[in-house]
């Protein structure tokens, strides 16, 4: 029997459940650096904690029996893929998440009918790509632009995107982001879930008789609230450009590198609040200000940008050369260029086995997958482009690339044969048994831009000085 | 290690492709005649000419082969089409737009998802589309060329099933539904549930009894929708223009002695249909269809230009073909002497036999000789051993007008 377990926002939760049911489980919790649990109860449960949203692809597949994660990411996999083995078995009634599609309080938009009116494309930013397209087809919405996302939804309209569907916790929440919820399109709490092969072929019961809902609270909807008219202020976007600075890893030595090039910047670094609200002078938020004007600055994810500056939803940004390689992979003509390297956050891109995989480089690796030993190999990444122009290059016959979204590293040797990871001193891949047969390449901080200049005179200028000054502290 | 054809795919096999070749040649042939000229639109197109509003149903839409291209980061996808006519109406209007009258066809493949993979996934379909006129009598045109095609290839007998858009629009209408549940209804319907709208209950008694009788009685003459338009009372005014343009088109059917049936709950396809819909059955196997969709041209942001037409299903035609004609007699050419000289008189000989219109291959070994009509023996010198095994007959020959002589005698 397999069982995956969710990290992050379920974990708590789903840790309580399982104690309570006395599975006897040692170190999952929050502090826990081990992927890999046994349960005193069942000696031949096998376990494993992976992101939340890797589960239901794990458990579709039939690496795992069952899982537990949100109902949100299940009917993402689902939306695209109707006649996969994946079933939903249980409401264990905690973690609500619920999807809203929300704008701008300062679109004018008030309701989902008339979005085919307010735009020429819609623009949805979206962590749930599937459920994004299902919601613009179900809408018939005329032309639309689906942009995936790693996170930060709330932060993108109105001038970055011109819906989100985001997962909130409670649609009160909003109102700080200054958005406004149209459509409520899916209600989400953890679920246990199991694959159908594994629910037909194995005995699951005695696990799954214990698996049972903690408390079942059934609370009416929330409705959600009336829009009218004058209830935010309509945007005058004025002449601005927009900087993307990272969130994650990168933050702290952006932060002290905008400090050396001696652009003001405040409510960057330090803590993030909770709210994307411009917070007091010394709270981190997601809309940090500058004192320069015609400039306007959010913080998202490092991933995310190449994509958005390609489409001019943002003028520069400061990512990893690693998600510039990646976006430049799938899309080569993409007007998306690295401007400058910024040196700090080195990082090196390798290729990764597990220490008991019998290849010590990649010509023994594809040795192993043409030779029949691995009839299939299973690749494992973040960068899922990256990955993908790797097994091209090497000729990698029959490969499977799994995309992941972070903690990467569990699922060697079991889920995947390889992994394409990026690592700064090679002690995390060591801890666990990984083995790095190649690297790819070294990525280090970029300021990047869009190819195709601003036609504004004032915006030209004002990227113009940006890129200086960072040149000068780069220098 | 054997990598089998994706699921739902179909691999055509050289008899298939002979009943292919025959079917195509056979519509290209006729549709040719009646003016309709050839042509081609490309395998991809953007996502977002089948989203404009009403083309495609949001069912269709979600089984449609959809993917970012290369250049795709703006996030708007190209699919691989769905269907003929929409990427045929965008050919138009990119290319043609501003004559009177077009009259185009086409032969492509179209692609949509099915979950099991025992269907196919990839069909093939024969269109023409009549562009420009709103007049019954193009409708009646597209169904006369269509029963001729299907007459040529053989096929029948042929079931005409008509139903109208129109009438099933307005017939929604009098239920009292908002707009969204409208369109859901229509698309339901056009998916083949026609129970939907039976489902719907209405306080009118006139107009229970008239969709009654529409629904579940087919009718051979155009008396028959004199016969609803009796009974529909107070609503006949918003029935009317629908109902006087379907007798039209069943009058002229019937002065071209072309059978017919008025089955309005056969109504099947897409959403952007506005006026009749015509269904082709043979042997209870739909093996075609059409309709008139005068709002299609402006939804893809063109003027208003009416226009009709239909597919064949080439999928479905396949298996009701048969293939005709006797195939040429094969020669196979055997070289007696393998030198260079051997060879080349081996290669002439070949060439001239195939300009008189035989079918020849060289001997390359490993093939049974019993799949040719004839054995060639050729020596270097220019002699000739011609074998006919249906006789076992031999005889020794000194030229190629000898040898066309002989097979010509033989038939």
């Amino acid at each position: 029997m397999k069982l995956a377990l969710p990290k992050g926002r379920l974990l708590k939760d789903t840790a309580a459940l399982l104690e309570r049911v006395g599975l006897g489980l040692a170190g999952y919790d929050e502090r826990s650096r081990s992927y890999r649990l046994k349960s005193s109860r069942f000696p031949d449960l096998f376990l494993k904690v992976f992101q939340e949203r890797d589960i239901p692809i794990q458990v579709a597949i039939g690496n795992y029996d069952l899982g537990i994660c949100g109902l949100d990411w299940v009917e993402e996999l689902l939306v695209k893929y109707p006649s996969g083995d994946l079933e939903r078995v249980k409401d264990l009634w905690y973690g609500k998440s619920d999807l809203y599609v929300v704008a701008s309080g300062h679109a004018g938009v008030s309701s989902v009918e008339e979005i085919n009116d307010g735009f020429d494309r819609v623009r949805i930013v979206s962590e749930y790509q599937n459920l994004a397209e299902s919601f613009a087809l179900r809408q018939r919405l005329r032309r639309f632009s689906i942009l995936p996302i790693w996170g930060a939804g709330e932060i993108y309209p109105p001038e970055s995107a011109d819906l989100a569907i985001i997962a909130e916790t409670s649609v009160g929440n909003f109102a700080s982001y200054a958005l406004v919820p149209l459509a409520r399109i899916l209600t989400s709490r953890a679920f246990l879930i199991a694959n159908r092969n594994g629910l037909a072929k194995a005995d699951l019961s005695e696990l799954l008789a214990c698996l049972q809902p903690f408390e079942v609270e059934t609370e009416a909807e929330t409705p959600l609230p009336a829009i009218t008219a004058g209830m935010f202020e309509k945007a005058t976007q004025g002449e601005k450009i927009r900087l993307a600075l990272p969130d994650g890893h990168l933050l702290k030595a952006a932060a002290e590198f905008l400090d050396k090039a001696g652009l003001n910047i405040r409510g960057y670094s330090g803590e993030m609040g909770e709210g994307g609200e411009c917070g007091e002078s010394e709270k981190a938020t997601r809309r940090p200000t500058i004192d320069l004007p015609g400039v306007m600055i959010k913080v998202i994810r490092p991933q995310d940008m190449p994509l958005q500056v390609a489409n001019e939803n943002f003028d520069l940004a400061i990512t990893g050369e690693d998600w510039l390689n990646d976006h430049l992979y799938r899309f080569p003509s993409s007007p998306v260029k690295e401007i400058l390297k910024l040196g700090f956050g080195k990082v090196t891109v390798v290729a990764v086995v597990s220490e008991d995989l019998p290849a010590r480089d990649t010509h023994e690796l594809r040795d192993l997958v043409n030779g029949g030993l691995l009839p299939t190999i299973r690749v494992a990444s973040e960068y899922v482009n990256i990955a993908d122009k790797y097994a091209r290059d090497h000729h990698l016959a029959r490969c499977k690339i799994i995309p992941t979204w972070g903690a990467s590293e569990a699922f060697l040797p079991e889920d995947a044969d390889l992994l394409i990871e990026n690592t700064e001193t090679g002690e995390t891949l060591a801890k666990h048994n990984l083995e790095v047969i190649d690297t790819l390449f070294e990525s280090s901080a970029c300021l990047i831009g869009n190819e195709n200049p601003p036609e504004s005179d004032f915006k030209r200028e004002r990227i113009n000085y940006i890129v200086e000054a960072l040149r000068q502290a780069s220098s | 290690m054997k990598v089998p054809k994706c699921k739902g795919m179909r691999d055509l096999l050289p008899d298939d492709m002979a009943k292919f070749r025959q079917l195509e040649g056979v519509f290209r042939d006729c549709s040719l005649k009646w003016g309709y000229d050839e042509v081609r639109t490309p395998t991809l197109e953007y996502l977002h000419l089948f989203t404009a509003t009403g083309t495609l149903t949001p069912s269709m839409l979600g089984r449609v082969y959809s993917f970012l291209d290369w250049d795709g980061w703006s996030g708007e996808r190209v699919v691989l089409r769905p269907e003929g006519t929409i990427p045929t109406a965008r050919l138009y209007l990119e290319n043609l737009a501003g004559g009177e009258i077009s009259r185009l066809s086409y032969v492509g493949n179209t692609f949509t998802f099915e979950e099991t993979g025992k269907e196919r996934r990839e069909r093939w379909q024969c269109g023409v589309e009549l562009i420009g006129t709103s007049q019954p009598l193009a409708d009646v045109e597209l169904m006369l060329l269509a029963s001729e095609v299907l007459g040529k290839l053989g096929i029948g007998p042929l079931e005409v099933k008509l139903s109208h858009a129109g009438l099933i629009k307005a017939l929604i209408g009098e239920l009292g539904l908002g707009t969204a549940e409208q369109t859901q209804i229509f698309d339901q319907i056009l998916e083949g549930n026609i129970k939907a709208l039976a489902e719907i209950k209405t306080e009118d008694v006139d107009l229970k009894r008239a969709l009654a009788l529409l629904l579940d009685v087919t009718g051979s003459s155009s008396g028959f929708l004199e016969n609803v338009g009796a009974l529909l009372g107070k609503a006949l005014p918003r029935f009317e223009p629908s109902l006087s343009n379907l007798s039209s088109i069943a009058e002229l059917l019937s002065t071209m002695d072309c059978p017919y049936q008025i089955d309005i709950a056969s109504g099947r396809g897409f959403e952007y249909y506005t006026g009749v819909m015509f269904q082709l059955y043979v042997s209870k196997e739909r093996v075609g269809g059409g309709g008139r969709y005068d709002d299609l041209i402006p939804l893809v942001g063109g003027p208003p230009v009416p226009a009709s037409g239909f597919a064949l299903y080439v999928d479905q035609l396949m298996d009701l073909v048969k293939l005709e004609g006797r195939p040429v007699p094969r020669i196979l050419v055997q070289p007696r002497d393998s030198d260079v000289t051997g060879l080349k008189v081996c290669f002439e000989v070949a060439r001239s036999l195939r300009e008189a219109g035989y079918l020849v291959e060289l001997d390359q070994g490993k093939k049974a000789v019993g799949d040719y009509r004839w054995l060639l023996s050729v020596s270097g010198e220019g002699l000739f051993r011609l074998t006919d095994q249906a006789t076992g007959r031999k005889s020794e020959l000194t030229s190629e007008a000898e040898i066309l002589k002989m097979m010509g005698e033989s038939g």
